[in-house]
Order: C-alpha cells, then structure tokens, then sequence
C-alpha cells in the first residue's frame, strides 16, 4: 500500500521532473533505516526556506553535505529566512510559488499550510518517520490523518541556565523544586545580585516560562486541553499558573533592571546577563539552545551550568519542547530523498558532533553530542515523563506566535504588572477566542 | 503585452473619416511612446492597487466574502486604533518639527564661514537607512546606562550634582527595619542610653562592599551610650537575618543616625571598620536608630525610553534626526534664491532681523516650505521601518502605526491579507489628500 501511494505521489511529480524509475523512490520508502545502500541515480534541484542562519546556517549545510555525498546529482539550494521565515513562506504561497521543502518551526502554521492545501502529505516516508521518532512527534506532525511534518531540530524549553560563581557566592545549590527555587533566589537577592535575567522584550520567553508552570502544575491534561482552546483561558488553572508565575517575575528587585529594564531586555542580553565574567543576573530560564546565542569565555560546566525546570506540586520529569519542523510543498523524488534523508540517525548525527543541535531521533546515541550539557538537555527529551510541545508554537500564530500581539503582548503586560492575574486571564481569552475563531 | 495595451486605445471606424494613413501612424507612434509607461503603471500600481481593494473585501484566506467586515474589525482593535492615533500625533507633530528644524538650521547657519561642513553633518544621516537608523538609536536610547549612550549622558550629569555615598543599594535584613534608600532604614524598635542596635543589610554586591571592611563586631555600650552595628548581614547560603555570623563583614563609613521619638536626627556617626557605631553621652530617653539616606548614592537606573510611555516620542526624534537634514536643505536652496534686495529694503525701512525673518523671508519661503511639508506629511503617513527597529516586542503595540499594523497584520504570523489589505486601503487613502495637494502645485508652478 505505502509503495503504491509513494509510486501515485511520484507520477504525480514526475511531470515536469527527469525521468526516474519508480524503483528506487520505492526501495527508500519501505528501506527505513538501511538507507546507506539506496542507489543514488534521483536527480534534480531541490529548494528549500529554513530559519537556520548563521552558525546554525553552517551546520545545516554540513548535513547538506553529507545528503550531496549520497546523491551527487542532486542540488539542494537551502535560503535561510531566519525570523521571518513565516512571512518569506506566506507570501510565497500566497504568491503560488512556494520553495519544495521548508522548516517552520510552528506547527500553528503548519497546520494553516496544510489546511491551505499548500502542504504535500509526508506518506511516502512515514514508516521510517514512525521507526525513528517517539509517537509524541509523529502525532504533531498528523493532521486530519496525514502525516505533513517531522521535527527534525528539537529544543528543550525546560532548563535553566545559572552562573556558578553567582550560585557559589550565594552558598545555593541547583533547586529541584519550585519552593527550593523560590527560597535559592530570596538568597541570591540577598547575597546582592539579582536571581533573575529576564527577557521581557521577547514575549515568547515569557510563554515559554508560563507553560513550563502550567504543564508541571496543571497535568498533560489540561495543557492539551488549553492548547486546544477546550478550556478556557479563564480557567482557574491558568489564574494559578500565573500566580505562580509572579514568583519569578513579581518581585522587581529580583530581576535585572527591574520590571522596566526587564521589559527593555531582548533574549541575547538576558543570557549575557548571566553567562558573563561579572554577572548582572544568576539565573536565566529558557530552553537548551541558551549557550549559542552569545560568545562567552566562561567554561560550560565549570562557570555556567544547567538545571532543568524545577518540579511543581511533585510533577515528575517533565520537558516542554520545541522544533523546526520539515515540510513539503512540492512533490519531487529529490525532495522525498531530502526528506527521508533529514529523517534519518546519520542526518541528525552529524548536526549533533557539531553542537547546538537536540534531536528527537530516537536511534540516535547519546555519544553523538559533542559536550556533556548538551547531552544532558538533549536526552532529558527522551527521558521526560511527559513531552509537550510548547503550546505558544501550537496556537494559532496570531495568538501565540506574533511579536507585540496575543499571548506575547498580554504576558509581557503581565509581567509590567503581575498583580493582574485576572485582567491577564481575561485578556488571553479575549485574543485566544479571536485568534482560534479566525483559524476554523 | 504592450501592443493589446496599444491597441485598446478606442479608434474610430475608418469608414468614417475616411482612410488617413497618416493619422493612423501618428496614433501608433503615440501608443508606441505611451506603452511602456502604461505597462509599468499598470503592472506596478494599478493592478495592485485594485487587486488590494478586492482583496480587502475578502476574509483571512481570501475564499470568504465579508464585505466590510475587515473594515469594521480596523477600527474596533485597541491595537489598530491606536495605530490610527498614532500616525495623526505624527502627522500633526513631526512635518511641522522638521520643517522648523530644517529652517532654523539653514537660516542660522546661511553667514557662517563653516556652513558647509555644518550642514554636511546634519545631511549625513539622511545617507543611512531608516532600518540602520533605527537601530543606532535602539541601541542608544536603552535604559541601562552603560549600553545606552543617552543614559550614560543624562546620568553623567546627573552624577556632577549627586551624592556620593558608600553604598549603591541595599535592603533591611529583616522585618525588624524598615525604611527605603531614600527615607534610610530604621530599626524599629527604641533604643535606650546603654542599648546596642544592629543593623543588617542585605543585597549588596560583594564587589560594593567597601574597602578595609573587617569580620563585623558588636560592641559593648558603656554608660551613656548607645553603640550598634551596620553590617552586611549575608554570608553564602544565607546566614541567619539580624545575627552577626563569622564571614560577615561591617559596612564602613555608613551615616548612622539617632532620631528621637516624634523621628528628629539628634545626632549623627560614621561606622568604623567593623560597622560598629556608638553615640556617646545620650540623654535619657527613648531613641530610634537609623541607617542615614547619604550611606547611599543611588545610581541613574536609566530612562525608559524604550518604554510604552516614551517610545513615540522617542522614535519621533530619531525620525526627525534623519529628516532634519533634508528639510535644512531644501530650504537653504530656497533662502539663497530671495532676492537680498528684498532683505536690504527692508532692513533699510527699519525693520528688526525678527521682522525680517517674520515678514519677508518666511512669506518668500512659503512655496519651499510646503513642500518640504507636504513631502514630511506623506513620509509621515508611510513611516513604517523605523518603529520596527527602534521599538522593542514589549512596546510595539504602544508605537504602533497604520504601515506597521498593515504589515504586522498581513506577514510576522497572523496573515491576515484580508484585514491588511484593508488597511492598506485606509492608508492608501489618508495619502490621496497630501498627493492631491502635492498635484496641484505641480499644475499651478507649471501654468
């Protein structure tokens, strides 16, 4: 049946395409993990949009390279859009020329894409895609029964990156719970430094904070049901979740800058803040990708460190994650072997050696991360009890994926003033209903 | 492509006028001239201008027909309306402030011997990208004062006329002090002649502490006496609030003060190395013992320019930095073509330089200015990346205006095409007054 559905999509794509037996797409569809000994006679130039610029931009072209040593006739044109990617991708579907291959790293978006028609269905990989990655990615990637994603780059959202030297002259150690959390960072205050650097120029660390409480507070349950918009906004559990929330951000004193200079901070300078000789913060609360947006001459594991995301109320390993997701649009036999190669061990393998990378491939080893903080976050990630997706990415853009708007917008009003748990509250529905209404 | 175009122009059938080669070819040569300039226009503006308009009437996704519902949606969004707010606070302030500016700059500068390379400097930013602009006074309008270049000014002269005490910043210990940097922390509870009073302090940097501090004391009050300590009450892991433990280190050189009971300073100290204080031959009575406001010199925490409150204001004059320049030359270009007869007639009258510059030189401006005005007020309206690149995530939605929201709606997620066509429409028709206005002066300086 797969063959026969991988062979229709190759016809279909055949039309303006060189010509390709049908074999060996074939052959790659049902050979999974064994794709070392696929002949190598698919031909053709494969576009593709991503959001990987710089460092990221060269490693990506590093897997690119080893995709171009199994297929020399294949050429693969990778244009980084970075942050705006969303808008490169929109206005090229909306202009009828979109590239074959993208990473979008909302699934909101995915899902609109895919609601569009734009996106072409990943079915002719989707038993290598089942064979490597845990259900939880495959299911993000199925929409109304098609499978049209993968996460090929995976982030853990549930760490939190501190200063030694800061926690040293405090006397405090890595807090495993919330209340130990709270109580390390009165002591840090008074030790006469800020606990924590903050991002508030960037509302999505701000989201990112929030649905870390709300998961480990709330349960898997409710966190799916939120993202769905099956519960409101208003609920009770999200009027905690951000009471919990104040913790961290309710006291001014406590975060570099103050509210007002919190609010000023984009996320580069709150990670300086706290990976720097003279610290201004200890702690900085976001995900594993943390150590690469800035260059540091502290030594990871002996200056800086890594804790993930306290327990709350006793909730067990628990990660909200992240990922740029791969998508076709246009249907080709060297997109499909693009595809089935980025879904493979060696792929993600060779991004790993060279750092800044998690993958959620699960036939991937550990020993392939090139340093211990890494592997520490990355393999969290199959570790964790439970694995949500970071529901900012999940909702509709409008609401949790656009700066100054939404979700964003609302938290980071909350954080100029966090005694309004129920005005935010109200303000999240409002926008949510809206942003969700749009979306059906 | 261009020949349909050609051929469309209406022609009459040559049954009519009889045949006349000649006109035809006339006809054709005219077409031929016009048709490049017809393509472009349509193609580039008419087309798309049309195809807004439709688009405009059109839901998210453009398959769904709302008619003027995304019209409707403009101007009920907080977000939008400010954005209209916005842009008229713009228009309103900003042509006029450059205009001023321009003028002053080139009126002043029109007799010095340097006004070249004066009016080179003000022209220069006008050579940079509004993004770049944006982001050079982004960086320069942060509120931490050792990244932003404007803070560092203003709390450079602020720290001329400030105080200068041993510490920057610090908290109460415990609940038994009370009080803020300003006020000074006091102990609540009342002292007596031969009482000790400790005073613990928390949040202060390690690095702040001052120099030839030693492991702090307590001392033993004689007769008369009323001693204490000021000390940094921390040690690593915390220590216990208001003890003096091994590892803590007194405060050096704090104002200490000792206020009677209705709160009036009776007499002052210094601490000594250790922290420890004492007041000697005190009254009888009861006292209250307090950590005095010189003990700190608050640093310039920065202004918030970046903040909701100032962001407009702030992006206005980064805008204005970069338009000063044209303005001032424009209207430089206009002053040196007054006739100076004009100007000598009139100082020969009896006129002031004031009356000069009020009654002659401005009126003969006047054609000059409202160009540059009008030229201002359609820059104005289309003012988009500048905001973009000095106002931060946090305070966008407070700068907004109708080209970011146009584009904030359309791409940067939402994709809403519907309600940002929509909104291009609206701006596409604030601006057809200001090229109306701009038309015609072009027809009246041409007749």
């Amino acid at each position: 049946m797969l063959v026969l559905l991988a062979g229709v999509a190759l016809i279909a794509a055949g039309c303006g395409d060189d010509d390709d037996d049908g074999g060996s797409t074939g052959t790659a569809t049902s050979g999974g993990a064994t794709q070392a000994e696929e002949p190598s006679d698919v031909s053709g130039t494969v576009s593709m949009v991503g959001i990987w610029t710089g460092d990221e931009q060269e490693s990506f072209q590093a897997v690119l390279d080893g995709f171009k040593e199994r297929y020399p006739d294949v050429t693969v044109n990778y244009n980084p859009a970075g942050d705006n990617t969303p808008t490169v991708l929109s206005t090229a579907v909306e202009g009828g020329n979109p590239p074959d291959l993208a990473t979008i790293a909302q699934p909101g978006l995915i899902r609109q894409f895919a609601e569009q028609g734009a996106l072409q269905p990943l079915t002719f990989a989707k038993e290598e895609i089942e064979a490597n990655f845990p259900q939880d990615i495959v299911d993000l990637g199925t929409i109304d029964g098609e499978l049209y994603s993968f996460v090929f780059k995976a982030a853990n959202k549930s760490t939190v990156w501190f200063n030694v030297k800061a926690f040293e002259d405090a006397g405090v150690e890595a807090p495993q719970t919330w209340d130990e959390l709270t109580s390390a960072a009165d002591t840090i205050k008074a030790s006469g430094l800020p606990a924590y650097s903050i991002a508030g120029a960037d509302g999505w660390t701000l989201t990112d904070l929030f649905e870390n409480i709300y998961l480990r507070q709330a349960g898997p349950e409710k966190y799916d049901q939120l993202t769905n918009h099956e519960i409101k906004w208003t609920d009770q559990s999200v009027k905690d979740a951000l009471t919990t929330m104040a913790d961290v951000i309710g006291d001014s004193d406590n975060m570099v800058g103050g509210t007002s200079g919190a609010l000023e901070t984009d996320f580069p300078t709150s990670v300086t803040n706290v990976l720097s000789e003279s610290p201004k913060g200890a702690m900085v609360i976001e995900g594993d990708f943390v150590p690469g947006v800035v260059t540091t001459d502290l030594e990871p594991g002996t200056d800086y460190d890594v804790f993930a995301f306290p327990s709350i109320d006793g909730s067990g390993p628990t990660v909200v994650g992240g990922g740029d997701s791969v998508v076709m649009f246009k249907d080709s036999p060297a997109a499909q072997a693009l595809v089935e190669y980025l879904a493979s061990p060696e792929a993600a393998e060779i991004w790993a050696s060279r750092g800044g990378f998690s993958s959620a491939n699960t036939q991937l080893s550990p020993d392939a991360y090139s340093d211990d903080l890494t592997r520490t976050t990355a393999t969290a990630i199959a570790e964790a009890e439970t694995f949500r997706f970071d529901m900012s990415d999940l909702a509709p853009a409008a609401f949790g994926g656009t700066p100054g708007q939404g979700e964003w917008k609302i938290l980071q009003d909350f954080l100029a003033d966090p005694t309004k748990v129920d005005q935010t509250a109200q303000k999240l529905e409002r926008s949510a209903a809206r942003a969700y209404r749009d979306q059906e | 492509m261009a020949l349909a175009d050609a051929s469309s122009v209406p022609a009459p059938p040559p049954g009519l006028d009889g045949p006349d080669p000649g006109r035809w070819r006339r006809r054709l040569t005219t077409a031929a001239f016009l048709a490049p300039a017809v393509v472009m226009l349509g193609v580039w503006v008419v087309y798309p201008t049309i195809r807004t308009i439709v688009r405009s009437l059109f839901g998210r996704d453009g398959s769904e027909w709302v008619g003027l519902g995304n019209y409707e949606t403009l101007f009920t969004t907080d977000t939008l309306v400010t954005a209209i707010q916005n842009n008229a606070i713009w228009v309103a302030v900003v042509p006029a402030l450059v205009a001023a500016i321009g003028m002053v700059f080139a009126v002043l500068t029109e007799r010095i011997s340097w006004k070249v390379g004066f009016r080179t400097a003000v022209f220069m930013p006008m050579a940079i990208s509004m993004f770049a602009a944006g982001v050079i006074w982004h960086i320069m309008d942060e509120k931490d004062p050792e990244r932003g270049a404007v803070n560092a000014a203003i709390g450079a002269i602020k720290d001329v006329f400030g105080s200068s005490g041993v510490l920057s910043r610090a908290q109460p210990s415990s609940d038994a002090i009370t009080g803020s940097i300003s006020e000074g922390f006091v102990l609540q509870a009342t002292v007596r002649p031969g009482d000790g009073a400790l005073l613990g302090l928390t949040a202060i940097p390690p690095a702040e502490v001052p120099e030839g501090a030693e492991q702090a004391a307590t001392p033993q009050a004689a007769g008369g006496e009323i001693v204490g300590t000021v000390w940094r009450d921390f040690k690593p892991g915390g220590g216990e609030p208001g003890v003096v433990e091994a590892e803590e280190l007194g405060i050096p050189g704090a104002t200490v003060q000792l206020r009677d009971t209705s709160g009036d300073t009776v007499a002052t100290t210094k601490t000594d190395a250790d922290g420890s204080f004492a007041f000697t031959d005190v009254a009888d009575g009861e006292y209250q013992v307090a950590v005095a406001p010189e003990t700190f010199a608050a640093p310039f925490e920065g202004v918030s320019w970046l903040g909701p409150d100032l962001i407009t204001p702030a992006v206005m004059i980064a805008y204005i930095w970069v338009w000063a320049g044209f303005a001032m030359v424009v209207i430089a270009a206009g002053l040196s073509a007054i006739p100076r007869d004009v100007l000598e007639a009139a100082r020969t009258d009896g006129a002031t330089e004031w009356q000069v510059f009020r009654r002659v030189t401005v009126p003969l401006l006047a054609p000059v200015l409202s160009v540059v005005f009008v030229t201002m007020i359609i820059n104005v309206l289309k003012v988009f990346d500048i905001i973009l690149s000095v106002a931060p995530g946090s305070s966008q939605d407070d700068a907004n205006v109708i080209a970011l929201a146009m584009w904030r709606t359309s791409f940067s997620g939402v994709n809403d095409f519907g309600l940002g066509s929509a909104i291009a429409v609206l701006l596409f028709v604030l601006v057809i007054p200001a090229l109306a206005l701009n038309i015609r002066r072009f027809k009246r300086e041409e007749s």
